[in-house]
């Protein structure tokens, strides 16, 4: 498969499941492993350009596809928008749900250049973070979707209460 | 002291004002979070580790018959497997809890609660580890459990700790606090007394990350170094040394990142001694990490008391006096991880924010089949358990005065000019002035006009409560004097180092979670000697780096580790200052402090920064007499009181008059902290705590069926809110120092957690008011405020 546009070629048992391929594998520990059960979110990479639970994957069924990462987010020392916004608004505490939320935002800007608040709680309803309260990760997501457009500092005035 | 004006940040830039002190500031960690650089337990990966995996019991109560791992032992990826009775022969199959109870770390005679370890694996990997339980065998005689606490102490109730000598009963301790006569007395002069029947139920601090360790036991060196999730590195060091018997110096404790602690992460599991075992054993670095059902049905568990309030009061509204009834469902073993003297925490501070004539609490702790805990989840002590029923039964007499839930508070809120105020169970808090952030509160939710909108409602059969909690907490334990845990005193040491270059490295004892001390703790000793924080490295989770300590719980940080912080750079500004004089050759007294420099009275152009001094302090030439150079100090800070936050919250909330769901609308939180540090961080603290009280006061509960079985054992089952079921926070405060803190600040980091679900609680019992409704428990779940709609309300199970 192709790990953050690296090409990598393991062989693995039939049951490994992506997330640990990702961690155990490659070293890919930015990915967190929370629940077993999907509710949390905390393992969400790309799948051929989509949001997946990679605890819910098996490594096997990504074989041929490209997965991103959270370590896939900066390109060439430069951080993507939404990692600068998680930092600028306090969008993060204990950083442990961080790395899916950042894939599971960065995903929905890809697709809706200019999300409302609540576009934003739903585009995140499938993943829990126990520290933030959400409030600061919606900011967050608002600060990217400003700064991509260029227009952060009119946003920014009306967007906080 | 009040000051309610701050102007409202009004661009997110705001929070990187880069402060030399106190403001807001970007955090130091997040650049490592934001990339996927977290250091959490399961990122640690060893040379040739080994992975560990417990054999859980499946029921709740029954006696080991037989144990087999042969075939496990057989399996090609197996090293090792370890069950209880190979435990007992090295003297390690139970260890001391925090409570000064025992606690099995495998089950050596009988299972105790659903979840209890019965074997470990250590294999070569993560799955072989887990196939390799399948082939225990293990038989046992079911016995019948005991689940509802109410039973636990019939006559024929099963006794659970048959291990304890002469124990037959499950009765685990009683307690009491403030006056039975005198609150008798008052009770008899009042006008009206209002009783109601209050339980918070069962709940987990569930954070993201579960419990674990990485032990690895260097044979050669007999060195330990354990990787572990834990809240309280030193603590957990020096126990490790009593427990295993290993020397104190040979073990270092490593917390690295954790991913959300909330009090879970407080105790010593049988898991992280497992670890040392399987790494002493098989000479290699031993890996566990518990997967999510373990996390939520073995580990440190919160509240679970079943609690009758009453309130006397005069028909104006005055109140007199508060005494309850406290049955404490404790577990299997009681792991309570509270100060010796205080085996139900600070529960004592149940009196709440009022100035009463009389309080008395009278409690009884029982053992049943569940799993041990009961002081986490953000609770400060069990003050959640306080501050929900005194704001549940203050609630309670407003709706049987039929006064303005407000009104009441206000009448009867200590006055600032009583402060500091013995509490008549004995508690002196230090400074408030609650009737200003109440009225704060009030202002930004527009109460008045909350009160009208929701007449309207409900002349048209719509159902819309406003619920109301005033909160005082008691943080930052504790006065040596009074406070211990098993015997090691709640002080905490902090180091400080400044380089040549003026750089500075800050040593603490209090450990991080996510609350962002690398941050906070720079910015309090920029604040102190005038280094930018940027400037200064603040190290913990290490305990051979840093000086010893009690840990992060129960809002301690600020208030006690923060207090260290603060004093020790002042002891190295005093050092610095001698050096000045020096420097510029006029007397110690002839200088005047600006933060980040020293110039002579009178004449400012004469001056040296704390970077010319840190030079000089190394450097070759003449020192004033008496220093050695250097410019480094520590110290212990013993905390001469707690510190006592409090805040004014209120909650509306809409009811589905047709399915019972409740909606949090809006959620307004004014916190009086104190000296604030950091708003930016303390804003999020507070957000995260009123999310907890979502969860809480509408969705999670750790339940039970009666065979013992634990049905909230999956975060399917155990419901955390999302983004979907919280309101956008309003936030506001007022700041009203602590009077003997160093720096006038208090703890916050539970402060939401405490005060936001009798808030939300009273805002739904006040939207089924029409109803007749004055009581329901929590969690208020659909099906539950449906019950009560229809006048059936049942306790939680």
């Amino acid at each position: 498969m192709t790990v953050n546009s690296d090409e990598v070629t393991r062989e693995v048992e039939g049951r490994l499941l992506l997330v640990h391929f990702l961690r155990d594998h490659l070293g890919l520990t930015g990915t967190h492993w929370g629940c077993d059960t999907s509710n949390c979110g905390a393992c969400v990479v790309w799948l051929d350009g989509e949001p997946v639970k990679s605890c819910t994957v098996l490594a096997a069924m990504a074989g041929g596809h490209e997965v991103r990462t959270v370590e896939g987010l900066e390109q060439g020392g430069e951080l993507d928008p939404i990692q600068q916004g998680f930092m600028q608004c306090h969008g993060l505490q204990c950083g442990f749900c961080t790395p899916g939320m950042l894939m599971t935002t960065r995903a929905l800007l890809d697709r809706n250049q200019n999300p409302t608040e609540a576009e934003i709680r739903e585009a995140i309803s499938g993943q829990i973070c126990r520290c933030t309260g959400y409030a600061t990760i919606v900011r967050s997501v608002q600060w990217a979707a400003a700064e991509q457009a260029g227009t952060r500092t009119t946003v920014d005035a009306g967007a906080q209460s | 002291m009040t000051a309610v004006s701050e102007t409202p940040v009004t661009a997110f830039e705001d929070n990187d004002q880069s402060p030399v002190g106190y403001g807001r500031m970007l955090r130091k960690e997040d650049p490592r979070f934001i990339r996927g650089k977290g250091r959490y337990i399961d990122d640690v990966q060893l040379p040739g580790m080994l992975h560990l995996a417990i054999l859980r019991a499946p029921m709740a109560h029954g006696r080991l018959v037989s144990i087999d791992t042969t075939k496990a032992a057989a399996h090609p990826k197996v090293k090792l497997v370890v069950t209880g009775a190979m435990l007992a022969e090295k003297g390690l199959a139970w260890m001391p809890t925090l409570s000064n109870d025992v606690q099995a770390v495998l089950v050596t005679d009988k299972v105790r609660f659903q979840g209890q370890e019965v074997a470990f694996v250590v294999a070569e990997d993560r799955y072989a580890a887990r196939d390799a339980l399948e082939l225990i065998d293990v038989e046992y005689d079911m016995l019948t459990p005991v689940i509802d606490v109410r039973k636990a102490l019939e006559a024929d109730a099963p006794v659970i700790r048959d291990d304890l000598e002469g124990k037959t009963d499950n009765h685990c301790f009683d307690w009491e606090t403030g006056d039975a006569a005198a609150t008798e007395a008052a009770f008899a002069q009042a006008d009206v007394v209002v009783r109601e029947d209050i339980v918070y139920p069962r709940v987990h601090p569930a954070p993201m990350e579960t419990c674990g360790a990485v032990a690895d036991y260097d044979g050669v060196d007999g060195k330990l170094t354990l990787y572990s999730t834990t809240q309280a590195p030193h603590a957990h060091r020096t126990l490790y040394a009593i427990v295993a018997g290993l020397p104190e110096h040979k073990i270092r404790v490593l917390a690295g990142d954790i991913g959300g602690g909330f009090g879970n992460k407080v105790p010593i599991y049988p898991g992280y001694v497992c670890a040392i075992v399987g790494s002493l054993l098989t000479g290699k670095p031993v890996k566990w990490v518990e997967d999510r059902s373990e996390n939520l049905t073995s580990t440190g568990f919160a509240r679970d008391y079943v609690m009758r309030g009453e309130i006397a009061a005069t028909r104006d509204g005055k109140i007199l006096a508060i005494r309850t009834n406290v049955l404490a469902d404790h577990g299997a073993f009681n792991g309570t991880a509270a100060p010796v003297k205080y085996p139900a925490g600070f529960f004592g501070v149940f009196t709440g924010s009022y100035d009463l004539q009389a309080a008395y609490c009278k409690m009884t702790a029982v053992y049943t089949n569940k799993a041990p805990g009961g002081v986490a989840y953000a609770c400060s002590f069990r003050i959640t358990e306080a501050v929900y029923l005194v704001e549940r039964i203050v609630d309670c007499l407003a709706h049987e005065l039929d006064m303005d839930p407000v009104q009441l508070r206000l009448k009867n809120f200590i006055r600032p000019e009583q402060f500091p105020y013995e509490t008549k169970t004995g508690w002196v808090y230090d400074s408030g002035e609650y009737e200003s952030t109440m009225r704060e509160a009030m202002r930004i939710a527009g109460y008045e006009e909350l009160r009208r909108e929701q007449a309207q409602k409900r002349e048209r059969g719509e159902l819309m409560g406003i619920g109301v909690a005033f909160f005082t907490e008691a943080v930052g334990a504790g006065p040596r004097k009074d406070m211990d845990i098993l015997g090691l005193g709640m002080a905490d040491g902090s180091e400080l180092r400044v380089h040549p270059t003026g750089k500075a490295v800050l040593r603490i004892s209090c450990m991080s979670q996510g609350q962002g001390h690398e941050t906070t703790f720079a910015q309090i000793v920029a604040e102190e000697i005038g280094i930018p924080p940027a400037d200064i490295q603040v190290v913990n989770g290490d305990t051979d780096q840093t000086p010893f300590g009690l840990g992060t719980y129960g809002s301690r940080s600020t208030p006690v580790s923060g207090a260290a912080a603060a004093l020790v750079a002042r002891k190295v500004r005093d050092k610095a200052r001698i050096i000045a004089s020096g420097m510029l050759e006029v007397s110690v007294a002839a200088l005047d402090w600006e933060k980040g420099a020293f110039h002579v009275k009178g004449d400012p152009s004469k001056s040296v920064t704390i970077q010319d001094i840190a030079m000089r302090a190394h450097g070759a030439g003449d020192l004033p007499e008496g220093i050695e150079g250097g410019l480094e100090a520590q110290i212990c800070y013993n905390p001469s009181n707690l510190t006592y936050p409090n805040g004014a919250y209120i909650c509306v909330v809409d009811v589905d008059a047709g399915t019972g769901r409740v909606k949090v609308r809006r959620f307004i939180a004014v916190d009086d902290c104190g000296t604030r540090i950091n708003p930016m961080i303390i804003e999020g603290q507070v957000h995260g705590g009123l999310t907890d009280g979502v969860g809480m006061a509408l969705m999670e509960i750790i339940a039970f069926d009666e065979d013992g079985n634990c049905t909230s054992g999956s975060l399917m089952d155990y419901l955390i809110p999302t983004a979907m079921e919280v309101p956008d926070w309003e936030t506001g405060f007022t700041v009203t120092p602590s009077p003997h803190h160093p720096i006038g600040a208090k703890g916050v980091g539970e402060s939401a957690t405490v005060g936001s679900p009798p808030a939300i609680v009273n805002a739904v019992v006040d939207a089924l008011k029409p109803f007749g409704i004055r009581h329901a428990d929590m969690p208020l779940t659909p099906s539950r405020v449906w019950d009560a709609m229809q006048g059936r309300p049942q306790p939680p199970i």
